[in-house]
């Protein structure tokens, strides 16, 4: 097996991605109107993203920035001088029947996506990454929800306008296992510019997929089919599956693969083509004559650029050569910024990484992950998780104790002190009162003590345990051990 | 002399002056319009109660003693396809035949400053393309001076009003030629700013990197001080320009010594009427007297204008109209059982044939196989227009030409064959594909008593040069006449 | 000929028009001689000519990032030639 394909498979599959991101700016993408949260139909609203004469777009400049920092994260280079083109086509959801977005002249070009897989590091071609506008939203009336079963549809054009980018991978993805990587790779670095929630349940992340298949080894791309619909990261992977299975069957069988648009049908778990529409799109792109053209010089480049936070890339391999973290430890932290952030939080007031670390991936993020939330939204605070920190590392309570304590302090946002104090957790390490205790496990082990005695060593763990179960575990073991040795020379 | 056919500025100085009251000013213009518009029509909507409610309240400012603006009640038309909010707007369509704007343009916005009276929505060529207002959904415009001529288009409503005395002064736009052209037929001063200069918020688009708005007057003084109000940036446009605007009332210099006029050779074209020429000749002559220094020149790429124009200006317009589809406005057909058929049908009953037929020549030249040997081409060739006139103007001011090779033609004469039609357009398109200032003025009348109009065109932002040779060309002509109807 | 009936067929379907055969019969040789005519610009060289789709020497053009301009629902839907739900109707898509 190399690079996750099977040597002696007689085809391999080439797939493309396009990724949609719909941008978190206060305003859309050509007005001065909000994105909308879910609020009543059409309430976000003005002549230019309903499409009324004489209106006309004006650029939102923080969009253009956010698709700066995007292109820039993507390695691609900033095009100096970039246009919009129009889209011409005519849908219920388009205010204007056509969509501004660009074409010959995007924003940024050839850049690229390293993505870990594990085994190896995969680096997926980006071929472009530009800006345009979301269209509106239709709600199909009738009973089974689907376009051709309905008595008509309902146009609100609250998302009509929302500022999108565009992502377009070159066809360098082999398996729909690198899909999914390249896809979660792709959506942690968004989020680490903060530009997008790049949430696929809420829409505001989209992908499609462009699917060919060729004779291993063979230069050239086959007739490839556009799947549409991949509406999780899960369905991305099943929907590749089955797709790529199916081109192969066509192709074993003899038969030709059929270029088309195909959609994901979740349901059935198969791609199915949509019925209509088998002539293809002529858009009759042309520059959009209402926009001027963006001149991006280096200056604005670079001043974008300072904006942009370490990316988890960088963070790996200064958590890696920094604080001695192992690979997986370290893309574990790093690979999604709310975990980085917390991490690097903690270690302001707690300065070995590696208690940090081991604390965060394991109870912590168990617990976390039970409650279905992020470790940054529990109640415990990195300066809380600190404190308990130092506490285990002074001694007065044991790791076992540490657990519990910790448990409590998500549960209910207590500190450790509190926590400690208000259940008397604190380890006890007094040598008199240790030694007052074993006495008395002594006395009411005779029995034992005189195994011990006659050499069955193995007793003294026995007599430990006791002395721990007076204490509720909190005799601090190192001393008991120690004493109890000493006292049965 | 009736108080509708004064301009502006004399009705100003008579509202200071106390003379005569806005009330007055403005039922003078309304009267005139129930006298002859029924022949006219140069309106698709009067709006008299708001016009003079409106009067009043500048009468209780003059009494107050408010000074009043250069457009402080003054009787205004706006051609249909600009945007008044909440009075409807219809571009002469029947596909937009009940569509209320929400919405001002922002010529209405800065008109509103200045307190003037709209009088009502003007009638045109359906969505401003056509060179005759035939193809209108509410019936022809007629030529006031020969109501069995055409007025010229797509402007041809607002030309009339203020060659009838309908209105004092209009709001047109010109994409080929729209607001020149029937200035010229009509005998009216017609001005096309610089490309940029006037925000095309709120005017329904027909050519984006062509239309401009611009105003027809009496005199080049109104035309200087309606260039002052409607005139400046626009945030609402990305192609508004971000300069600071002149004061054009101060280029009203009746002086053009030293002025180096070209003529264009190419445009004095092959059937042009042999009395325009002569008019235009004359007017040349008098330049000369006047101490200008007068030159034939050429344009090589000229003679290609007109075929740009109607390869750039169809293709945009496709674009543009796509948005009228019966979704979220206008005219819906309803019979229609499926979304396509609802849009096949809304638009094919919507839209008048002229403008199906541009729609379908900007569709092909956009479209895929074609796009480069029609729209890119055509965007290179105005290029090298758009150099020739660079060069053409470091040597001379303005140029100067027929605005129309013929006087205005009877209606029906060309409406059956496109190509004679578009012919309308050569010497004014130049104008719209390189952004150049214009104005038609008018230079005197045929023997059967039409007017002859004067184009004169300037460099980029050259406004002063354009606005004083019309200012004194106008002065020395003396074109004083009104039409007898 | 430049365009032929099909290529008027083809074109409408583009612009979302609907010619009767008779109107096609009546328009194909108008828009040929448009076509031809306007095609005339192919004489001229435009070799190492870059095209200008804007005439103004004008250059980002920005807007702020701040929420304005933004009408009411009712505004938005005035002028609406159906409206259900607070939102507009279209007919089933085909």
């Amino acid at each position: 097996m190399m690079n996750g394909i099977k040597t002696e498979d007689k085809y391999e599959s080439i797939i493309g991605l396009e990724t949609h991101l719909e941008l978190e700016t206060a305003t859309k993408m050509f007005c001065g109107c909000r994105l909308s949260f879910g609020e009543g139909k059409n309430i976000n609203t003005c002549p230019v993203c309903l499409g009324h004469p004489g209106s006309l777009p004006v650029i939102n400049r923080l969009a253009v920035e956010f698709a700066i920092k995007i292109g820039l994260a993507l390695n691609c280079r900033i095009n100096n001088r970039t246009i919009f083109h129009r889209k011409n086509y005519f849908y219920p959801d388009m205010p204007k029947n056509y969509q501004i977005s660009q074409y010959g002249i995007p924003l940024g070009v050839e850049g690229y996506l390293e993505v870990n897989m594990g085994d190896y590091v995969k680096r997926v071609g980006i071929t472009r990454v530009h800006m345009e506008e979301d269209a509106g939203k239709l709600i199909h009336i009738g009973t089974t929800g689907r376009i051709s079963e309905s008595g008509g549809s309902i146009v609100d054009f609250n998302r009509a306008g929302t500022p999108l980018i565009e992502i377009v991978t070159k066809p360098d993805i082999r398996t729909s296992r690198e899909a999914k990587h390249y896809m979660t790779s792709l959506r942690n670095l968004l989020l680490y510019l903060d530009v997008s929630n790049c949430s696929m349940e809420e829409g505001s992340l989209r992908c499609d997929a462009n699917v060919s298949i060729r004779p291993t080894g063979v230069e050239g791309l086959g007739t490839k089919t556009e799947i549409k619909n991949l509406n999780s990261f899960k369905f991305m992977q099943k929907g590749l599956e089955y797709e790529i299975k199916r081109q192969k069957k066509l192709l074993y069988s003899g038969k030709e693969v059929v270029q088309q648009t195909r959609h994901y049908d979740n349901d059935n778990q198969i791609t199915k083509a949509l019925r209509s529409k088998e002539e293809a799109h002529d858009y009759r792109y042309f520059p959009e004559p209402d926009l001027v053209p963006l001149m991006i010089d280096n200056k604005m480049v670079e001043s974008i650029k300072e904006t942009i936070v370490e990316l988890p890339e960088i963070k790996v391999k200064r958590y890696r050569d920094e604080f001695g973290l192992s690979l997986y430890d370290a893309y574990f932290l790093a690979r999604d910024k709310k975990t980085a952030d917390y991490f690097e939080n903690c270690l302001k007031c707690f300065k070995d990484a590696k208690i940090v670390a081991n604390w965060i991936m394991g109870d912590f993020s168990a617990l976390a992950n039970k409650e279905k939330i992020h470790i940054s939204e529990s109640k415990v605070s990195p300066e809380d998780l600190c404190r308990m920190l130092e506490i285990i590392a002074g001694g007065s309570i044991s790791i076992k104790i540490a657990k519990a304590v910790f448990e409590e302090m998500f549960k209910t946002g207590k500190s450790a002190v509190d926590i400690i104090k208000g259940k008397s957790l604190e380890q006890i390490s007094d040598s008199s009162e240790i030694e007052g205790i074993i006495e008395q496990v002594i006395k009411d082990n005779s029995g034992t003590v005189q195994q011990y005695k006659e050499g069955k060593k193995k007793a003294i763990g026995f007599l430990i345990g006791q002395v721990m179960n007076r204490t509720r575990g909190k005799a601090n073991p190192k001393i008991v051990n120690k004493i109890m040795s000493k006292r049965l020379e | 002399m009736r108080l509708n056919h004064l301009t502006a500025h004399e009705l100003k100085k008579k509202m200071i002056d106390k003379e005569v009251s806005c009330r007055e000013v403005v039922q003078s213009v309304f009267s005139r319009i129930e006298e002859v518009d029924g022949n006219v029509n140069a309106y698709i909507r009067v709006e008299k109660d708001s016009a003079i409610k409106n009067a009043d309240e500048i009468d209780k400012k003059i009494s107050e003693g408010e000074g009043l603006r250069d457009f402080s009640g003054i009787p205004i038309g706006i051609k249909d396809n600009i945007c008044t909010k909440e009075i409807a707007t219809t571009c002469a369509s029947k596909i937009l035949e009940n569509y209320t704007p929400i919405y001002n343009a922002e010529v209405i916005e800065r008109l509103n400053q200045q307190g003037y009276i709209l009088t009502g929505k003007l009638n045109m060529d359906e969505f401003a393309m056509g060179s005759s207002s035939e193809n209108s959904f509410f019936g022809p415009v007629s030529n006031p001076w020969d109501i069995t001529r055409v007025p010229g288009g797509s402007s041809g409503g607002p030309a009339a009003s203020v060659a009838a005395g309908e209105a004092t002064c209009s709001l047109g736009s010109d994409t080929g030629g729209s607001i020149r052209q029937p200035a010229s037929l009509c005998g009216v001063v017609g001005f096309k700013p610089t490309y940029g200069m006037v925000s095309r918020n709120g005017l329904v688009a027909f050519a984006s990197s062509l239309d401009q708005i611009g105003p027809f007057t009496r005199d080049m003084e109104d035309c200087a001080a309606l260039l002052n109000v409607v005139c400046g940036h626009d945030r609402h446009d990305s192609t508004s320009l971000d300069i600071e605007k002149p004061d054009y009332k101060s280029f009203l210099k009746d002086d053009i010594r030293g002025t180096k006029i070209g003529v264009p050779k190419e445009l004095t074209v092959k059937g042009i009427d042999p009395e325009v020429k002569n008019a235009v000749d004359s007017a040349l002559k008098i330049a000369e007297d006047m101490g200008a220094e007068v030159e034939e020149i050429s344009l090589p790429n000229l003679e290609y204008a007109l075929n740009v124009y109607y390869i750039i200006a169809p293709s945009e317009a496709s674009s543009n109209l796509s948005r009228f589809d019966g979704v979220r406005y206008g005219f819906r057909n309803k019979d229609a059982d499926t979304l396509r058929n609802m849009y096949r049908k809304t638009r094919s009953e919507g839209f008048g044939d002229e403008v199906k037929r541009r729609i379908m020549i900007g569709t092909y030249c956009l479209s895929a196989g074609y796009y480069d040997a029609y729209y890119e081409k055509a965007l290179k060739v105005r290029t090298l227009l758009i150099k020739d006139f660079n060069e053409t103007f470091s040597k001379f001011d303005v140029l100067i030409s027929p605005t129309s090779p013929t006087t205005a033609f009877k209606k029906g004469e060309k409406i059956d064959d496109p190509m004679t039609m578009y012919m309308c357009d050569v010497c004014t398109v130049p104008a719209n594909l390189a952004g150049l200032p214009a104005v038609s003025i008018p230079a005197g009348l045929s023997a059967s008593k039409l007017p002859i109009g004067l184009h004169i065109m300037g460099n980029v932002l050259r406004e002063d040069n354009v606005i004083r040779t019309a200012y004194a060309l106008e002065k020395a002509i003396g074109f004083k006449n009104f039409p007898k109807i | 000929m430049r365009i032929s009936s099909d290529d008027v067929k083809h074109v409408a379907k583009l612009a979302e028009l609907q010619f009767s055969d008779k109107e096609v019969k009546k328009i194909t040789p108008q828009l040929d001689r448009i076509l031809k005519h306007i095609a005339k610009i192919r004489a001229v060289n435009t070799d190492n000519v870059e095209h200008v789709s804007l005439i103004i020497d004008v250059k980002n053009v920005f807007r702020e990032d701040t929420p304005a301009d933004t009408v009411s629902q009712e505004d938005a839907l005035k002028n609406a030639p159906l409206e259900e739900d607070d939102g507009f109707k279209v007919p089933r898509i085909d």
